[in-house]
């Protein structure tokens, strides 16, 4: 079986597990369900080839029901081909099974999404903080933390406090105008 | 056999004697041998290397002799962003620097946070250590670093360090050619 083929056949393997399957730039996304996460990437680890998983992400969308998106992003070694696979969280669950025990590389990614996002994952052999010291209050990549972060105190682990952004962020300016013009700088309002 | 001639013990280093203020004579010993405490955190650490190299050799100013523990350095080279998550590690390992010691913060975030406008970037190592030097640049280059050392120099030859490390000492003293 080729790269292609495979990635038309997925409906088929998956059936009904595969709530929406995308295809953009020849970049197919599969979107499932929260609750068939482990047998999809127990499909698509053992009978489809997909040795390697490249990264998990997560995304915040913030105001929306569910709020949380995790996004798998797996590779075939042999037939190199790629597959994303989507799912959704609400707030409320706030927890999804873990693939660590497939893919021993998702250990880590997902003790990233818990440290930053706040994210469980059910069954993980070790979920604590990977970046951010344990104890630390915040989960700083939720839409709703600021930039500048929010003062907290472990006396003798850590400490933080909010940055003064003096008028930032700085960002690009999103334009065709010169790389000059759109430079990540303070700006007077009604430019 | 000639006879030896008797002299006095002196005559050999005669006109080689230097009078000069202690403090003058202590200062010069420090300033021309800081072994400083590569306190590598980011890209600045890899200047640091650049500096320490042959190319720009921080020996000439008596300071090539990298230490990785703290307790044999005088001098912390903060080089790098202080994460939140390391500021207290820097701290403590500052504490163990044995007197007298000084600090630089070398570029832009050690200073200041630099572009880390975060959550998670300590806003200039000055928040918990007292700086000596401050020396700018994103990051500064080795001519930079050797320049704020040569500052810490001479702020270190202008200092009164018997009477600051050793105010009992100087007070008995001052009783007794009073």
């Amino acid at each position: 079986m080729t790269g292609p083929e495979l990635l038309e056949s997925l409906t088929k393997v998956f059936g009904a597990k595969v709530e929406s399957q995308t295809e953009f730039r020849g970049e197919t996304s599969c979107t499932i369900g929260a609750g068939d996460l482990r047998e999809v990437a127990k499909l698509c680890h053992d009978d489809l080839s997909f040795d390697y998983l490249i990264d998990i992400t997560s995304i915040d969308n913030f105001g929306e029901e569910p709020r949380f998106e995790i996004v798998y992003e797996l590779y075939s070694m042999t037939l190199a081909v790629h597959l994303r696979l989507k799912l959704k969280v609400s707030e409320d669950t706030g927890a999804v099974d873990t693939v660590s025990d497939i893919w021993p590389t998702a250990n880590w990614h997902e003790r990233e999404i818990y440290d930053m996002m706040g994210i469980k994952f059910n069954g993980h052999p070790d979920l604590r903080r990977i970046l951010m010291w344990d104890g630390y209050p915040y989960f700083p990549l939720r839409k709703e933390f600021p930039l500048e972060g929010l003062p907290s105190e472990m006396p003798d682990v850590a400490f933080s406090q909010a940055a003064p952004m003096e008028g930032g962020p700085f960002v690009t300016q999103p334009s065709t105008a010169t790389v000059k013009d759109r430079e990540p700088r303070a700006r007077r309002p009604e430019l | 056999m000639a006879a030896t001639r008797a002299t006095a013990y002196d005559s050999k280093i005669e006109g080689n004697i230097i009078f000069t203020k202690f403090d003058a004579a202590l200062n010069w010993v420090r300033k021309n041998s800081l072994w400083p405490m590569p306190m590598g955190l980011a890209c600045c650490a890899i200047e640091l290397m650049a500096t320490a190299a042959s190319r720009f050799d921080i020996s000439r100013f008596g300071a090539e002799v990298m230490r990785f523990s703290p307790r044999q350095c005088d001098v912390m080279i903060v080089a790098g962003t202080v994460t939140y998550k390391m500021a207290l590690a820097v701290k403590r390992i500052y504490e163990q620097m044995p007197e007298p010691k000084w600090v630089i913060a070398m570029g832009a975030c050690a200073s200041t946070g630099g572009m880390y406008r975060s959550y998670a970037v300590l806003q200039g190592i000055d928040q918990l250590l007292p700086v000596d030097v401050y020396i700018s640049g994103c990051p500064p280059r080795p001519e930079a670093l050797l320049a704020g050392l040569m500052k810490l120099q001479e702020k270190i030859s202008g200092e009164r360090s018997l009477a600051a490390q050793k105010p009992a000492l100087t007070e008995k003293l001052e009783e007794a050619l009073a």
